[in-house]
């Protein structure tokens, strides 16, 4: 049998690996390997960010910036201090980070239900796939004016404008990824008597799960982008309205701070959300 | 291989019985309309209950066509296939099917790829227990929590066979399942098929394009062909039975006869 186990070019797994570090076959017998390159990973990463700090600080120090232009990282970090001291930094944060989940799990909900729906659907396709086209064609902050004038000025309005923000991401990459599951394995379970919700959480749904994933993170991106914006039109808090508020008061420390939070935030979501991708492509792919 | 056949005559999964098929005038055309290209036509024939059927052709004859009317998983445009007298009509359940290619779900174990095949009335524990014996059938309990893709060709083809033994089917549909598979391992894969057809006696239509695997294992092969006298399409040209008990010597002088006389029928000469 020794023959039999050696002869795995066989394309058995026709769900192929997606290119991605996570497809590759896992290699589980190296655990200790995997953990110090990642370290290192992280810490290589880490260095054009520790350069361009030390650049920002001597910029500054030096006089080539004068503060006006370019407050410098320790005006930025007293900024912080200060604002957390008065209790409003944490404040932003959270709602500025609550608004986007909101919107995020929202504006997700939806493009999966839709993606599945007109990804599987020939009928759903054929009446709905131009309509969302279209409304995917507005640029989505043409919807503000709308959408402060039916929501008015709230927290509705901004989720609403996230919400929208995150769905087209998700939809997209479903939709799209359910209309190239591999054929042979949707007959091969319906000819096992599957169909309907089970076919689909039987072999389609596991099968997009890596493009799913690809969908949702940029769905996340886009919903940060579409929260400052939101912020920055019309809201009383979070860092949208920190950058704006800033930028009447001529702050430029907390402009920095504002945009510093908003990449440390949005990688961290990013990553965050870049684990459970990690395991869902172990697990399905 | 030899344990397997003491095995499989203590196991359960014995199907409910084996179940006749017949097809009847069946004939499909595929293309646009206006530009429709007769397949097959006229396919008449009885198959008995527990007999193997080898269904013999050259590439594009429609082989695969006659089966997936079976399953149910294509209609034909004329004629009926009826499995036990009653027409198939969408998916059988009374069919399972193993294709050419293993096709199971790579993000799940081979136990459940397995499971996959259980008919929906199976209670849990019934079933797991079911899965479990026919992974031993095959010869791969030790693979039982392996994926797909962590195992070979041939180990996967074994699974896709177990899922469609999982069915408990009347009719067992095998297209082309060991066509994919090295010199060797294709004849263990043709003795366990055998071993299993002793021990759950079941009705085989074996779809395939090699002639030494048709006379192997079956009791009779339908070789489709064109008859170009009266009408387009392939149709069936011989249907012939094999001789002797399996399993068969595969050097014996009358199968060698049949084996130039079937070749000479798919256009094959010189053998």
């Amino acid at each position: 049998m020794s023959g039999l186990i050696g002869t795995g070019s066989t394309p058995v797994n026709q769900q192929g690996p997606d290119g991605s570090e996570a497809g590759r076959t896992p290699a589980p017998s190296r655990p200790a390997g995997r953990a110090v390159n990642r370290l290192s990973a992280v810490l290589i990463g880490l260095i054009v960010p520790a350069a361009l700090l030390v650049a920002w600080h001597i910029s500054t120090e030096t006089g080539y910036f004068s503060p006006a232009e370019l407050q410098s990282p320790r005006a930025v970090g007293t900024a912080a201090v200060e604002l957390l001291n008065r209790g409003e930094l944490l404040n932003h944060i959270l709602i500025s980070t609550q608004r986007v989940l909101i919107g995020f799990l929202a504006g997700a909900a939806l493009g999966v239900v839709f993606g599945a729906l007109l990804g599987l659907s020939r009928i759903a396709d054929l009446l709905l796939t131009p309509t969302v086209g279209a409304i995917r064609a507005v640029p989505s902050l043409a919807w503000v004016p709308l959408l402060i004038l039916w929501i008015g000025i709230n927290e509705d309005s901004k989720v609403t404008l996230i919400l929208i923000g995150a769905f087209f991401p998700v939809f997209t990459t479903l939709y799209l990824g359910l209309r190239h599951v591999d054929r042979n394995l949707v007959e091969a379970g319906r000819a096992f008597g599957l169909k309907g919700i089970r076919l689909l959480t039987t072999v389609q749904l596991p099968a997009v799960v890596p493009a799913l994933f690809s969908g949702l993170r940029l769905a996340l991106a886009q919903s940060w982008l579409f929260l400052v914006a939101a912020e920055l039109i019309a809201s009383s808090m979070g860092l949208g309205f920190l950058l704006i508020d800033s930028q009447n008061n001529g702050r430029v420390d907390r402009i920095l701070l504002a945009i510093i939070l908003l990449a440390v935030i949005g990688k961290t979501t990013d990553a965050l959300l870049g684990l459970a991708e990690r395991w869902a492509v172990r697990r399905w792919a | 291989m030899t344990v397997l056949a003491s095995r499989t005559s203590t196991t359960e999964t014995r199907s409910k019985q084996a179940l006749g098929v017949t097809f009847s005038q069946l004939g499909r055309s595929f293309g646009a309309a206006g530009a429709r290209q007769v397949v097959l036509r006229d396919i008449t024939v009885d198959v008995k209950a527990g007999e193997i059927l080898a269904i013999l052709g050259t590439s594009g004859c429609g082989k695969s066509t006659l089966l997936r009317a079976a399953a149910g998983l294509d209609i034909p445009d004329t004629g009926a296939v009826l499995i036990d007298g009653t027409p198939v009509n969408g998916i059988d359940e009374r069919c399972a099917v193993a294709f050419q290619e293993p096709r199971l779900l790579p993000w799940h174990t081979l136990q459940a790829n397995v499971a996959i095949g259980l008919p929906k009335t199976s209670s849990a524990s019934a079933g797991k227990a079911k899965v479990l014996e026919l992974l031993d059938l095959v010869g791969l309990d030790r693979f039982a929590k392996h994926r797909p893709r962590e195992v070979s060709g041939g180990m996967a083809q074994r699974t896709s066979l177990a899922r469609a033994l999982a069915r408990n089917p009347g009719v067992l549909l095998l297209d082309e399942p060991f066509g994919a598979l090295d010199a060797l391992t294709r004849i263990r894969m043709q003795d366990l098929l055998l071993e299993i057809h002793q021990a759950q006696p079941t009705t085989v239509l074996l779809v395939t394009h090699d002639v030494d695997e048709a006379l192997q294992l079956a009791d009779r092969i339908l070789v489709l062909g064109r008859r170009d006298d009266d009408g387009p399409g392939y149709t069936i040209s011989e249907l012939v039975s094999v001789p002797g008990e399996r399993p068969r010597d595969r050097n014996s002088a009358e199968l060698g006869a049949l084996r130039s006389s079937l070749l000479r029928m798919l256009g094959v000469t010189g053998h």
